[in-house]
């Protein structure tokens, strides 16, 4: 099945998990297997109207879905996809 | 025409010259070049110290903080005798001391659209050392708009990111994240913290990029996006493309000028070190010490497991933000109760979510536990 690397950032609603396996054909099957698996990640990948937000950068091996065929990109079984995070950089939190 | 070298200056720089990708030429190239570096902080840091070590000519800095003793832990520039002065004069004192036979350029303000274009355009290339993301569309979209390289980095924990976005030859970084997450979705606002020797690696690495694309040797990262785990020790890289309906680089761009980039990202770019949620939903910690003194008053406290380690509030219980909205069930919206976390930003969020949830009787305390280390019980350490 394909694997999901989670960023760091994201992995306060993954239970810490690193990678997640997935099930599904193509990466919007297997968004929606994440997000059943880990309900708490949804709003951070989909707007209210259920569309990925743009600033969610989802790589299938080397290629962003983007400049694939975005959410219908197929996946292959042990395929790595890669959550690309926008951050801020820096140290600060309060 | 490429100025000379001083005798000095040759044996100085005695281990460039015998690199042929470099030798006298390249020397004399970064000698004659400019890098404007935004933030002397952590990636600042590494990144100011290899370019003035490096030789070129004359680097600007930008940054309007003080050195705070919570810096020294990864800003190496700064040291424990320049606590308190401007950022830019003790990172300046340092590189001179490096090296004098550079100029170094100080801006001690913060890095606006008002000023940014006047800043940068005077410099060959340009170093995202940020940590905001105003910041961070402001310093690509003045790159684009004058046509200059981007040497970007971000860090977070034990993550590191760098490119070089270069409009004229790829994607910007607007190509890659077109807009900023809502601030409710921050993610580095979860969580926080960095691994100190971080943005020393993630800088050193920006620094190498700025070399290679001033002497116009290798293959700068120009396309590509270099992902850095220090705890897996895993250098990945994945490919940018130029986005064709980038706002500022694409061929229909509709954003000709610099925006106003608090308002674009929600988010103020400057340090507001107290969160707030609103005066009418906020509690100081004056009013809490009165409150908890005389009757009950639930205290939810939104920080990570292992802060609760450094401090706590007696009797207050733990659900760490990311496990707020699984974990409604175990408040009760009709109890009055104080969400609190480190200084009062997360917290703000985690009342945003219990206001949407119906709750009705819940305050931030302005401030956070730091807010209250300081005025009330100062026993406490403030991090």
């Amino acid at each position: 099945m394909p694997v999901l690397r989670i960023p760091t950032p994201l992995r306060a609603y993954t239970n810490g998990q690193s990678e997640v396996t997935i099930r599904g054909s193509n990466i919007s099957d297997a968004l929606t297997d994440l997000t059943t698996q880990y309900p708490a990640l949804k709003p951070h990948l989909f707007n209210e109207g259920g569309e990925l937000r743009p600033f969610v950068n989802l790589f299938v091996g080397e290629n962003n879905i983007k400049d694939l065929q975005g959410v219908d990109t197929p996946i292959k079984e042990g395929e790595k996809i890669m959550l690309i995070p926008s951050i801020a950089g820096g140290a600060n939190v309060a | 025409m490429l100025p000379n070298l001083s005798r000095d200056e040759i044996l100085r720089y005695s281990r460039h010259l015998l690199i042929p990708e470099v030798g006298l030429e390249g020397q004399r190239k970064l000698k004659n070049s400019s890098a404007l570096i935004i933030g002397t902080g952590g990636l600042g840091s590494p990144v100011a110290l290899y370019l003035a070590a490096a030789g070129i000519g004359r680097i600007g800095l930008v940054d309007y903080d003080t050195v705070d003793s919570s810096n020294l832990q990864r800003q190496v520039i700064h040291g424990t005798s320049t606590v308190g002065k401007l950022k830019v004069e003790s990172a300046r004192a340092k590189l001179l001391d490096l090296n004098p036979d550079i100029q170094v350029d100080v801006y001690n303000e913060p890095y606006t659209s008002e000023n940014a274009m006047r800043i940068a355009k005077d410099y060959d290339i340009i170093l995202d050392g940020t940590d905001n993301f105003p910041t961070r569309y402001l310093t690509n979209d003045v790159a684009v708009f004058l046509g200059k390289p981007n040497v970007y980095a971000s860090i977070y924990r034990f993550d590191g990111q760098v490119s070089v976005f270069y409009a004229k030859e790829g994607p910007c970084y607007r190509c890659l994240f077109p807009e900023p997450p809502p601030p409710g979705l921050v993610p580095s606002c979860a969580e926080g913290g960095v691994l100190g020797v971080l943005p020393g690696t993630i800088g050193t690495l920006q620094a190498t990029e700025a070399l290679k694309v001033l002497l116009g040797i290798g293959e700068p990262l120009i396309g590509k996006l270099l992902l850095y785990n220090a705890l897996d020790m895993s250098f990945e890289y994945v490919k940018l493309k130029k986005n064709p309906n980038c706002r500022v680089c694409g061929p229909n761009a509709d954003i000709k000028e610099l925006i106003d980039y608090e308002e674009f990202c929600g988010v103020p770019s400057h340090d507001h070190e107290e969160g707030s949620a609103g005066a009418n939903w906020d509690i100081t910690v004056q009013e809490l010490a009165e409150r908890v003194k005389n009757n009950h008053l639930k205290l939810v406290d939104v920080r990570e497991p292992h802060e609760l380690e450094i401090s706590r509030i007696p009797n207050a219980i733990n659900i760490p933000l990311g496990q707020l909205a699984a974990r409604l069930s175990e408040l009760d919206s009709a109890e009055e109760m104080v969400i609190f976390c480190k200084s009062g930003s997360r917290s703000a969020r985690g009342l945003e979510l219990l206001a949407s949830a119906g709750f009705k009787k819940v305050k931030n305390l302005k401030g956070g536990i730091n807010a209250w280390a300081t005025e009330v019980d100062k026993s406490l350490p403030i991090y």
